[in-house]
């Protein structure tokens, strides 16, 4: 199992393919997404990668967090998460992963935070069909309608579905196709909508329920910072460290 | 520019660079060579009809162009950069004073004619 990549939704465009089609994609931007550090299964009981992505500022950094960027040697960043891995798709700690990570024409799935919606009616939340424009109706256009039944059972069931807060949920979009990737502006074209807003943290990863092409880098395709040339990226770019996997 | 914009540049800039496109707009009478695929080979289809107006910008553009097929009103939606479209032809000028001609919808026979432009400014500049 590879590692996922941290990104951020741009927006969404369309894409003119050479037959003629066009397919609208999301637009997905990798921003210095560095592997923090290894979980290992004798350390924490699971095997997994920590990602980090974004810019912060150090000087709003809380000190603890300080310790655990330096620990990795990595600027401070302002997205972090977890992916688990299988033993041999570890990626060393500060290697930076690059949009070929995935292959054009793969499946992926994104994980984001939907857009917020705040106190939503039953029509909008849960598509309830609402009351009659007209024959008697007044005022309770959009409402409900029956919670319930009479006597028997004499009670509102649990979990019907009524108004409330609608949005800011997990959302994960199954089997989304790569149109394209640019690794020199660090982009990722993803065909169809991403949940969330522009701007927000997306995750993602390798389809579950598809196959994994076998042209996709093992353990992943990224960039090793040398040394002191670490933040001269024309040096490193030239030799993107690859491993081929079994 | 953000990273949209400079993504509907790029594409802009390579299809428009492949062919040319006239100036029209709404009130036109255009022909349209559509690229057709049949099974393994691809022709081209003329679709001619009135462009009713154009809509959104840039990559995004895209023209309505109506005409009578048989008694039946026919509306087509094209891309203006769509990669299907071998070519468009001018055939004659409107003169219209709306951007989008949706009364048309409502019009048949005489009442849904288009009165020709007398000094067509393009044709003057070229």
């Amino acid at each position: 199992m590879r590692s996922g990549v941290i990104a951020q939704k741009v927006g969404m465009t369309r894409v003119f393919t050479e037959a003629g089609e066009h397919i609208p994609v999301t637009v997905l931007k990798l921003s210095n997404c560095q592997v923090l550090g290894h979980r290992t299964g004798e350390k924490n009981g699971y095997v997994a990668l920590q990602l980090g992505s974004g810019v912060r500022k150090t000087v709003y950094l809380p000190k603890s967090e300080r310790g655990q960027f330096a620990v990795a040697k990595v600027e401070p960043k302002r997205k972090v998460a977890e992916f688990r891995v299988s033993e041999d798709a570890l990626i060393p700690v500060g290697a930076e992963i690059q949009a070929d990570h995935f292959v054009v024409g793969q499946f992926v799935d994104v994980t984001g935070t939907s857009v917020g919606k705040g106190f939503a009616g039953g029509m909008k939340r849960w598509n309830f069909g609402g009351l009659r424009a007209t024959h008697g109706v007044s005022v309770s256009h959009r409402s409900i309608g029956s919670t319930g039944g009479r006597q028997d059972p004499g009670k509102t069931f649990k979990n019907k579905k009524m108004p409330g807060h609608m949005g800011v949920d997990r959302i994960t979009t199954l089997n989304l196709r790569v149109v394209k990737t640019d690794v020199e502006r660090g982009l990722i074209l993803v065909e169809g909508a991403v949940p969330g807003s522009k701007g927000g943290w997306i995750a993602v990863r390798d389809a579950v329920k598809k196959p994994l092409p076998k042209e996709a880098p093992q353990p992943g395709k990224f960039k090793v910072a040398g040394g002191a040339q670490a933040a001269d990226d024309k040096v490193t770019a030239d030799v993107p460290a690859e491993k081929e996997g079994a | 520019m953000n990273i949209i914009q400079q993504l509907e540049k790029e594409q802009f800039d390579k299809l428009s660079a492949t062919k040319t496109i006239p100036e029209f707009g709404p009130g036109d009478t255009v022909i349209v060579n559509v690229k057709v695929v049949e099974g393994e080979r691809t022709r081209v289809q003329a679709y001619e009809g009135v462009c009713i107006g154009r809509s959104g910008g840039g990559l995004n553009e895209s023209f309505t162009v109506r005409k009578i097929s048989y008694g039946e009103g026919v509306e087509r939606v094209f891309p203006v950069m769509s990669p299907m479209i071998d070519s468009i032809k001018v055939v004659r000028r409107g003169k219209v004073r709306r951007a989008k001609l949706y009364y048309l919808r409502k019009l048949r026979g005489k009442s849904a004619r288009i009165v020709e432009k007398k000094t067509d400014r393009a044709a003057a500049t070229s």
